[in-house]
């Protein structure tokens, strides 16, 4: 059967369904993303879709390999998050999850940049209800940071489209290459969703306010989409390699002092997107196809990571590292999930992220960046480090907290188990994934070298970790916030804001004061009874003479 | 309400083989001495790893790897690279904490979020979460 329906429409039908229907029909919903996945899978590739709006011609659904690549994996994480919030009876969560996950679907498939455009201003939306849903007060502050970030994004989207269109006379989505404004403005643009260094405020500030549930699904659609755009229209740009390495390195040391590990796990979210980054920057086939297989396996195991701090976060009420600890004797299924996704980001053997990271890695080499090659290398050691061993030491191991939670909901183990099932799968038979790949794939990531390699990699910067914390050196995590550049908007601008308003406030009142005195300066008449009347005659014969005077001044000039 | 177990094994815990698998692998069950608990399944973790980083080390000269970078050729480059790396962050990390740590509360002040977790699911405590959520 031909897939005939925009793929995005199934996921908005369900988001209005879920609106108006009881909440106890969450269960059926979890199936739309299942059937519409498959039947998307199955089908022969879906037809083009045209939409006339005016003159113009929306392609509402451009369909190749990369963008298929994209939709089958956020039906696969869509499918999974549903899982995973069955338990939660909030409808909010369960409308945005799911118009959300049709935006993002949406997204992938849309052929012009007017399409484009709407959907990703409807991810912005849908997903800023993820982090509003958590109902406190931090939460409703990061959401709105959170829409203006993006919403400026929508809005430099907007324009660079409109220039774009007005300099080639075409809105088609292909390669544009960095050369003129418009396309910096959409580098921007994506650059502001990828969390390029200094727009990546929202990411760590949000991320970690959302819900449980939210977080899983924010780390899955919105980054993947802006690489996805940056795939299609920068391939190989040679920017995009050094900024893709910055963003390797500097979340890491965050992460390593940070004490919510959601937030450890947003840094890192981070420092995996750079890896994309730089595969795109490097844009050669094998660069390209390491990008979007990353991608994919970061989305499964970054949402694994997301998912079991979500349930330490459900059963406990908080992730602080340094309250948390010895939770593995009552919550052994969530501590062993979290050691499978904590394995595949580190790229261990066997595990998903060995498959990808090192397709990134290799491409880097043949393209001569030794030096970024080694940036990348300090990057994975370090994703291990913090990733790998923090999350799953200072959550499940470390001291005793004396916390004794539940296991996780039966619901949120199944949507863990899912993930860890694909995460290990990818990682021991690469070519499920390989042979989806949009470009030319040859690669073999198991070698003898590759494999010693990266094993001597992971031992030993976990030997550093373990001399660190026997020689006491490792630093404690603290109840503490660390200053980012959302400092710049949290609190210079508003301060930069209130001065500025405190010296307009004193300018106003000097300018209202001199006013007054200088109408104080104009005589009034102090009659008793029709005072009012006799001061406007006396006022308006002053304004006469004085326009008598101006005119008088004009006409000899 | 905390029933902590901070009774730590500070007697060597009279643990024959089988009492250990048990632990191990039912965590949850009442048993407050669990496999992680004992300093001699810690100190036997901790053997086997520094004894798979040696294997790893000494592979590195029997096993030839492909060189593709001339920073591969120093003997166990990857072992050396790892370790370092991970200091160096770690070090890097802690002196970035002297300028940008700020108190937990600088952002936000977070009265409406419970500070102090309760330490326990009691069963009260579970119904009313389940009820909220």
């Amino acid at each position: 059967m031909s897939y005939a329906i925009p793929a995005f429409l199934p996921f908005f039908l369900a988001a209005m369904f879920a609106w108006v229907a009881p909440i106890k029909w969450r269960y059926a919903l979890v199936l739309v993303p299942l059937i519409n996945g498959l039947w998307l899978f199955f089908s022969p590739s879906p037809s083009p879709m045209m939409l006339d709006v005016h003159v113009f011609q929306l392609q509402l659904v451009a369909v190749d390999q990369l963008s298929l690549l994209f939709a089958y994996l956020f039906h696969i994480a869509c499918f999974i998050c549903l899982i995973y919030g069955l338990h939660s009876k909030d409808k909010v969560q369960l409308v945005a999850g799911l118009a959300y996950a049709g935006s993002a679907v949406g997204a992938v498939f849309a052929g012009d940049f007017i399409t484009l455009f709407i959907f990703w201003e409807l991810l912005a939306l849908t997903s800023a209800f993820l982090v509003f849903a958590r109902r406190t007060e931090a939460a409703r502050n990061a959401g709105i940071r959170y829409l203006m970030m993006h919403i400026l994004s929508g809005v430099a989207l907007l324009i660079a489209a409109i220039m774009h269109y007005r300099a080639t006379g075409s809105l088609d989505i292909t390669y544009i290459g960095l050369d003129s404004a418009a396309s910096y403005l959409f580098l921007f643009a994506f650059g502001i969703k990828a969390a390029f260094p200094f727009l990546h405020g929202w990411l760590a500030d949000a991320y970690p306010e959302a819900t449980p549930v939210g977080t899983v699904f924010l780390s899955a659609f919105t980054t993947k989409v802006a690489i996805y755009m940056l795939a299609r229209t920068f391939p190989g740009e040679e920017v995009l390699v050094y900024i893709g390495a910055a963003m390797t390195c500097f979340p890491i040391f965050y992460a390593v002092i940070e004490n919510d590990l959601r937030k450890v796990l947003a840094y890192s979210l981070i420092n995996q997107l750079g890896f994309m980054v730089c595969g795109i920057g490097i844009g050669t086939a094998l660069a390209l196809n390491g990008a979007v297989a990353h991608a994919f396996n970061d989305v499964i195991f970054k949402g694994l990571l997301f998912m079991s701090m979500g349930a330490v976060l459900h059963r406990v009420g908080h992730v602080n590292g340094s309250d948390l600890g010895g939770l593995v004797k009552t919550m052994p299924k969530t501590a062993l999930f979290c050691i499978v996704g904590a394995a595949s980001i580190s790229a261990f053997p066997l595990f998903s992220g060995f498959v990808s990271k090192s397709m990134v890695m290799a491409a880097m080499i043949e393209a001569g960046h030794e030096y970024l090659w080694l940036m990348l290398l300090f990057a994975s050691a370090g994703v291990f480090h913090h990733a790998g061993i923090k999350i799953p030491f200072f959550a499940f191991f470390a001291h005793d907290s004396g916390l004794r939670p539940k296991e996780a909901p039966t619901n949120m183990l199944v949507a863990m188990g899912l993930a860890s099932v694909l995460c290990i799968l990818i990682g021991s038979f690469p070519e499920v994934l390989y042979q989806m790949l949009p470009w030319e794939n040859t690669y073999m990531p198991y070698d003898l070298t590759h494999t010693l390699t990266q094993l001597q990699l992971l031992f030993f910067s976990a030997l550093a970790f373990v001399w660190l914390n026997k020689m006491g050196l490792y630093p404690p995590e603290l109840k503490s916030v660390n200053l980012d550049v959302e400092y710049l908007y949290r609190k210079v601008l508003p301060a930069m804001g209130n001065k500025c308003q405190a010296a307009g406030d004193v300018i106003t009142q000097n300018i209202l004061h001199a006013a007054t005195s200088v109408l104080n300066l104009i005589p009034k008449m102090n009659r008793d009874a029709d005072a009012s009347a006799a001061t406007l005659t006396l006022r308006m014969a002053i304004g006469f003479v004085l326009l008598a005077l101006v005119a008088l001044v004009t006409e000899l000039m | 309400m905390n029933n902590n177990n901070h009774s730590e094994p500070s007697s060597p815990a009279p643990a024959n083989a089988s009492d250990v698998a048990d632990s191990s692998d039912a965590a949850n069950t009442k048993r407050e001495v669990t496999f992680f608990d004992q300093p001699r399944n810690v100190a036997l973790i901790l053997k086997t790893f520094y004894a798979l980083c040696i294997i790893l080390v000494l592979l590195d000269f029997f096993v030839h790897r492909h060189i593709y970078v001339y920073f591969e050729t120093i003997p166990a480059f990857y072992a050396l690279y790892g370790f370092v790396a991970c200091v160096v962050l770690v070090v890097l990390a802690k002196i970035m904490r002297k300028g940008l740590m700020r108190d937990e509360h600088y952002y936000d002040a977070r009265i409406d979020e419970q500070d102090t977790p309760t330490l326990n699911d009691s069963p009260q405590a579970t119904a009313t979460k389940e009820a909220q959520s």
